[in-house]
């Protein structure tokens, strides 16, 4: 046990890597999640296909499948790549890696979350705004997107969630995340059930955080709501 | 592309196929057998339904690679496991990713199974206590029938992620279709092979459970769709990105 406090150090730095990793899996996540309800309620089959694609791959394959696909292909192409432009070896990065795995694989379920919130808005209200020459960039700015935002938030807290617990498995790849360097102290000091103990308690914090903060939100984007008699 | 090289090894693949659905069919029955008293106990807010409230917010709450780790490489730490007659079990990495599979499966499935108890309706239960049934009868002939119908489609959803789920069995040295991939790629030092055929077993995988649910929930489900024609037609693969259902 006292080879955890002597280890407390290390295990705050790799919670930082790991928080670190889920915020910025989580920005690019919403960006390819905004760009997949996009090009899907566009109507239009060039953009719709691709989506379908995109979408359909992801919810068919493990995510510690396509995080080794993207990390040891990616080394691969770079490595090609490097090979004709005739420069010397480049190192992919593996919190790179990690971030652009887990934001390519809950960017799909973004897309589903951000669609199915764009389509519960009436189609009356944008018509409405048109009728009155409002312009469709203003209708999106100020009539979807506030919208868009209370009917996402529920869905995308859940992807959160998913998503945090989602980023343990980078560590397999070797990145110096909470779980890789609790798996090496463990090792080195042969306390392993200790280490992976503290490990799961900070996720578990993590999660319970995280329920707090986005429940206070949902409270916040809902509030009027249920004043009006229509509980969302 | 050395497409050869998979087709070489295709019995590597095979076996890492029924080891994949080795453990994701045991863990979702054994989680099953515990998910199932536990959500009962939870729905009937019994002493022990706190206790159970407690494992599942754990268990949901943490990632499944760290709770395996825990049983495999933890546990292991402790003289007495090392000592006792369960060590025959906890050295096995099978044996350890079976018991956190089933126990992270169990989770998830009594969280279902609380939620779809309480969505039966009362009057369910009533017309059961109307006409005479004891309370063991009402919960086996009208609270689960009715609770299990309701959640067939989460739990096509639940079967689904316990599949993906399992390449953490690989993690921890077991050949499942990832383990396949990944034994290939480090023989033949490929960087795309192995793990693209083990991306498309899973896929094919998924793809097939879910069209089994989807026959199922046709099945068990007919009941509420009399009128078909009056409701958007469900395409095959609707749904099972269903962000309020992602683990």
């Amino acid at each position: 046990m006292s080879d955890l406090i002597e280890y407390a150090p290390l295990l705050a730095q790799g919670t930082g890597v790991t928080v670190a990793l889920a915020i910025l899996s989580l920005v690019l996540a919403t960006a390819l999640g905004a760009l997949g309800a996009a090009a899907k309620l566009s109507g239009k089959r060039r953009f719709g296909w691709p989506a379908a694609g995109y979408t359909t791959l992801v919810r068919g394959v493990p995510d510690l499948v396509l995080i080794l696909l993207i990390y040891f292909g990616g080394q691969r192409l770079v490595n090609v790549a490097g090979n004709a432009l005739g420069v010397d070896y480049i190192e992919v990065s593996k919190f790179g890696a990690g971030v652009f795995a887990i934001g390519f694989i809950y960017g799909a379920y973004l897309t589903e979350t951000f669609r199915g919130a764009y389509q519960s808005i009436p189609k009356g209200q944008a018509e409405a705004a048109r009728a009155l020459g409002i312009s469709r960039f203003a209708t999106l700015r100020q009539i979807v997107l506030p919208q868009l935002m209370r009917l996402a938030l529920s869905g995308y807290a859940n992807v959160w969630m998913v998503l945090v617990k989602s980023t343990a498995v980078v560590s397999v790849i070797g990145l110096a995340d909470l779980v890789g360097l609790a798996d090496k102290a463990g090792k080195s000091t042969r306390q392993q059930f200790w280490f992976y103990l503290a490990v799961l308690l900070v996720y578990l914090t993590i999660t319970i955080i995280s329920e707090q903060v986005l429940g206070r939100a949902e409270k916040r984007l809902n509030r009027g709501q249920e004043a009006r008699g229509t509980p969302a | 592309m050395r497409v050869d090289l998979v087709l070489d090894s295709w019995t590597m693949f095979a076996e890492g196929v029924w080891m994949t659905l080795q453990l994701t069919v045991l863990a979702l029955l054994f989680g099953f057998l515990i998910a199932l008293p536990a959500a009962l106990a939870m729905y009937r807010r019994t002493r022990a339904g706190t206790f159970w409230r407690g494992f599942v917010y754990v268990f949901r709450g943490t990632p499944l690679l760290v709770q395996t780790y825990l049983i495999y490489y933890g546990l292991a730490q402790f003289d007495w496991v090392r000592a006792g007659p369960w060590w025959y079990f906890l050295r096995e990495a099978w044996w350890c990713a079976l018991i956190a599979f089933s126990l992270n499966s169990a989770a998830y499935q009594a969280e279902i199974l609380r939620g779809a108890f309480g969505n039966v309706p009362r009057g369910e239960i009533e017309a059961g206590r109307a006409l005479g049934l004891s309370a063991r009868f009402i919960t086996w002939l009208v609270l689960l029938p009715s609770a299990f119908r309701r959640a067939l489609p989460q739990y096509g959803n639940e079967v689904v992620f316990m599949l993906h789920g399992s390449v953490v069995a690989s993690v921890i040295t077991l050949q499942d279709i990832l383990g396949a991939g990944r034994t290939l790629n480090a023989r033949y030092y490929l960087a795309y092979e192995g793990l693209l055929t083990a991306a498309l077993l899973y896929m094919v995988l998924t793809f097939a459970l879910v069209g089994m649910f989807r026959l199922l929930e046709r099945r068990f489900l007919r009941h509420l769709n009399v009128r078909s024609e009056d409701k958007p037609v469900r395409k095959p693969l609707d749904g099972m990105l269903d962000p309020a259902a992602a683990r």
